[in-house]
């Protein structure tokens, strides 16, 4: 049935020349580089993430206005007085938006720029994890893998990095680097594991990740109750405060809360972009998640990438780890430190259409609604659910492009809807 | 019953699949629809069947005008699809599978299978089909299964029968029993539409040809016409049907392969101790109906297939046991026999794709980078160099024309330092302009002095490039024959005769 789907690559000389006349209106076929690019970026995903985005904003404001109170009560003599509900669901979408931003970007209610700033750098401090996990979540995705498995590797990795942390004496510098490292491992083998039981058995990585987060959270919480990892003197499952030598610095100076973990995804990022687009591990790591049997015919070990890629993925996944417990909470931890994050990658990951610098900038958006959601809840008195409900809803508008597509009238990528040069081209 | 279709257009964007198409076919006639990959027909087809609706032009049966809106409607009104690929269960009898979408019932819902059994037995019995009503249609050879959708066609009173490219899956014998089925159907009364790009078949058995290339009607031709008429109708220029090729300059053994056996993830054996050698300069063609052992036989020269006895050698130096990146580094190139699936990453640009096999080392990767630099230059060289047509190096493969993505293929793999060549299905799908291409490519490798495997169930292919032919029928190599040997003998020989057997049989008939 090859021919039921419109023939892409085959030619017809005369479709093609009626539509290069310039009466017909269509694209000329030297068009300039960036109409193709702006045709890419409209027809592309880039463009959903963007437009997934300002839909679940709108639904989150739909659902704001419905849950106020005000809004409600002026529903209530709608047909008297309806511009009262007009301004109450304004007051209240608007207010609450309006919070977001404050809580998230700028609060213009501060004298100083000091003070304003504020609240970006504590997006940035919640983005920080969240930009490690979601890479390690996406350098996955772009093997073929699905890793489900933040929360244990994130657990793992604060468990190694806690330890050095506050059990080892080192100097400054050297203990901080060495802490970094062992959570970075620590990560990397619980990811590791999962990529060596499928490469060896076939056993899927969906159900081995999910299996080995309880496996993490109970082995935390088993050794936050013995010396290992509990304090001293101490009943409850938390462990002792880091060392300040192992600890990140704050990058903006003690007022701020924003830490050097923000460097080292800095770096992870552009490590992600040169390995997935300029090495040849990343080279075989894309064959093997586009097409893992043409790899396999191709020569790739795809055994070896899927544990490799897995060591990789849960190492910064791991990163993720490190930085909650050296960077963000550095008074001791118990066995909620993952914080949900090793979930909220995958959402990230996702948003960010697994390319690096996606994921860098979806990270600092759900760094922005974590931030400015408490603000919401304390100035506009709207629970913080809604940006949960917010965020799931992008996650639900990114699984359904064509959905997204239908509402904002996006062209269907690789649809022949207008004949571009590509196709005049290819004759056979 | 008479069809007619008027002026039928069909377009996906502005894309015009099928361009005032215009067609009758009268009662108990047998109109062949001859044209390339690609061309529209199986478009149009499926507008007839109510799976597409066209923009213009109007279905007519015996006068009246037709409008479907699905195949049911399709169906009542009288006409039947046998489909390329067979739209049967498996799991399900032939008896159920032919009442399936039409399930009568008794008291309380019970399926009436019986009289589903009548109506297999009434079909089989009236055309001498010879078909069990009981078996599991997985277990049937491909060529009853067929009967399985022709019968179920005709158990919904079909009088207008359209097959398509129904001789894709058969042997050469099945082919001719097809022929005479559908021979039969014709003397009963069944307009038949026959949709195929093959040229002999369309000479056997149609009353009428209408020819489509790039979704027109380029021409009616009776089946008297010469292949190279019907050829260069279809491909729009005169074509080349033979290959040019000089008598092979055979040189010593270069592959040994003996006693091989393959054992499949099922436990089946597949591969059934096989034993052959190729010579440097020579291609020897592997033929045999599809599911006999070659794909697994391929497979195991590449190192791909993991429960494999026997040994193979090249040059002297065992191959068996290496992994693929051993197997390609000992001078092995390999054209797969489904290149979407096993030979290209479609989201991947042409460039990419040829350095599929070399994407650890030099002369694409340096410390561990990749040098775009260079590939873009190889890429550039290699488009022009096997007329790749397509927009740049950064074409996503997965948007090319079959043709254009096999010569990637076969770029990447030409360019490398080859001690042997194998081509699995290397023109599956591919138009004929393609075709010439390929096979002008795998004689100038032989020409070069590399020995050739060509694994085909074309036997035009066969044919055409053998120097030797290897028939594999149920794993085993049924004999090993010279290139020259006749049609006949490698039909009966892919049937499972030996070489003796099938020159006997074929001699008692020609005389």
């Amino acid at each position: 049935m090859s021919e039921q789907i419109p023939p892409r690559g085959r030619v017809d000389p005369v479709a093609v020349e009626e539509a290069s006349a310039p009466t017909t209106g269509e694209t000329p076929p030297d068009e300039p580089r960036s109409s193709a690019f702006l045709r890419d970026l409209m027809g592309g995903s880039a463009a959903i993430s963007v437009l997934a985005v300002v839909l679940a904003l709108a639904v989150g404001g739909v659902l704001i206005a419905l849950t106020n109170e005000d809004v409600q009560s002026a529903a209530g003599y709608f047909f008297s007085r309806p511009s009262d509900m007009f301004q109450a669901i304004w007051d209240a979408v608007f207010g609450a938006y309006r919070a977001l931003f404050q809580g998230s970007v700028y609060d213009f209610r501060r004298d100083t720029f000091a003070a304003g700033i504020r609240p970006l750098t504590e997006t940035l401090t919640f983005a920080t994890p969240l930009i490690a996990a979601g890479l390690g979540v996406a350098l996955a995705f772009r093997v073929g893998l699905f890793n489900i498995g933040g929360r244990g590797q994130m657990l793992i990795a604060a468990a190694c990095a806690g330890w050095v942390g506050f059990s080892l004496e080192l100097p400054y510098g050297v203990h901080l680097f060495v802490a970094v490292l062992a959570g970075v491992l620590g990560g990397a083998v619980w990811g590791g594991i999962v990529g060596l039981l499928k490469a060896r058995t076939g056993a899927h990585e969906v159900i081995v990740t999910i299996m080995l987060n309880f496996v993490a959270l109970y082995l935390v919480s088993f050794l936050l109750r013995t010396p290992v990892l509990q304090a001293p003197g101490s009943n409850n499952p938390k462990t002792p405060p880091m060392a300040d030598t192992a600890v990140f610095p704050p990058l903006l100076g003690p007022a701020y809360n924003v830490h050097a973990g923000l460097l080292f995804v800095i770096a992870a990022t552009i490590y992600v972009w040169y390995l997935l687009g300029r090495s040849s591990m990343g080279f075989q790591f894309r064959a093997v998640g586009e097409n893992p049997n043409a790899a396999r015919v191709a020569g790739i070990n795809v055994k070896n990438v899927y544990v490799v890629a897995m060591l990789i993925s849960g190492g910064l996944v791991g990163l993720a780890g490190v930085s909650q417990v050296l960077g963000t909470i550095t008074t001791g931890f118990g066995s909620g430190i993952d914080a949900g994050i090793g979930f909220d990658a995958i959402t990230v990951a996702l948003l960010g259409r697994s390319r690096p610098w996606g994921v860098f900038f979806a990270g600092i958006l759900f760094g922005a609604f974590k931030a400015g959601g408490f603000s919401m809840q304390a100035a506009e008195g709207i629970p913080v659910d809604i940006v949960l409900v917010v965020q799931s809803l992008i996650v639900l508008f990114i699984a359904a492009p064509p959905l997204v597509r239908t509402i904002f009238r996006l062209p269907t990528p690789g649809q022949p809807a207008a004949p571009r040069s590509k196709k005049k081209a290819v004759t056979t | 019953m008479k069809l007619e279709l008027r002026g039928i257009t069909k377009r996906f964007g502005s894309f015009v699949a099928n361009d005032q198409i215009s067609l009758t076919v009268e009662p108990g006639e047998i109109h062949a629809l001859l044209g390339e990959n690609g061309a529209g027909k199986s478009t149009l087809m499926n507008v007839l069947y109510g799976l597409y609706r066209a923009e213009e032009g109007e279905i007519l049966l015996d006068g009246t005008e037709q409008h479907f809106a699905g195949p049911g409607d399709a169906m009542n009104a009288g006409i039947g699809m046998v489909h390329q690929h067979f739209m049967l269960i498996p799991v399900f009898t032939v008896a159920e599978n032919v009442m399936l979408g039409h399930e009568k019932t008794t008291f309380g819902g019970r399926l009436d299978l019986a009289s589903a059994r009548k109506t297999v037995l009434d079909i089989s019995a009236r055309f001498g089909f010879h078909v069990d009503p009981d078996a599991l249609v997985e277990d049937l050879p491909v060529g009853v299964q067929q009967r399985v959708e022709i019968i179920k066609a005709l158990s919904r009173d079909a009088k207008v029968l359209v097959f398509d490219e129904p001789t894709a899956v058969l042997t050469p014998q099945e082919t001719d029993e097809l022929i005479v089925i559908m021979k039969q159907l014709r003397e009963a009364g069944t307009s038949i539409v026959f949709i195929t790009h093959k040229l002999r078949e369309v000479r056997e058995v149609a009353d009428r040809i209408t020819i489509i290339r790039l979704g027109k009607v380029v021409g009616e031709a009776l089946p008297t016409a010469s292949n190279k008429e019907l050829a260069s109708l279809m491909v729009g220029r005169a074509v080349e049907l033979t290959v040019e090729k000089e008598p092979a300059v055979v040189g010593a053994a270069a592959l040994v392969v003996d006693n091989l056996s393959v054992i499949d993830i099922h436990g089946q054996i597949v591969v059934n101790k096989v034993s052959f050698e190729v010579h440097s300069g020579e291609i020897l063609a592997i033929a045999g109906v599809q599911g006999n052992g070659q794909t697994e036989l391929t497979e195991a020269l590449l190192g791909l297939q993991d429960r494999v006895t026997g040994t193979i050698t090249l040059d002297g130096k065992p191959l068996t046991g290496l992994s693929v990146r051993k197997v390609l580094d000992a001078g092995v190139g390999f054209v797969p026999e489904d290149r979407q699936e096993d030979g290209l990453v479609a989201e991947f640009t042409i460039a990419e794709n040829l350095m599929l096999d070399r994407s650890t080392r030099e002369p694409f990767v340096k410390a561990g980078s990749l040098q775009l630099a260079t590939l873009a230059e190889f890429a550039e060289k290699k488009v022009a160099e096997f007329d790749i047509r397509a927009q740049g190096i950064t074409a996503h493969v997965g948007r090319l024309s079959g043709g254009n993505q096999q010569k990637v293929v076969l770029a990447r793999e030409l360019s490398r330092d080859l001690r042997l060549f194998v081509a699995a299905q290397p023109t599956r799908g591919l138009d004929v302009g393609s075709i010439e291409f390929v096979h002008t490519r795998i004689v100038e490798t032989r020409d070069a002095g590399t020995p050739v495997i060509v694994v085909s169930t074309e036997l035009d292919e066969v044919v055409a490039l053998a120097d030797r032919i290897a028939v594999m029928y149920r794993g085993g190599i049924a004999g090993i024959v010279p290139g020259d040997t006749p049609r006949e003998v490698l039909g009966l020989m892919m049937a499972g005769a030996s070489h003796a057997e099938a020159t006997g049989e074929s001699a008692v008939r020609t005389a």
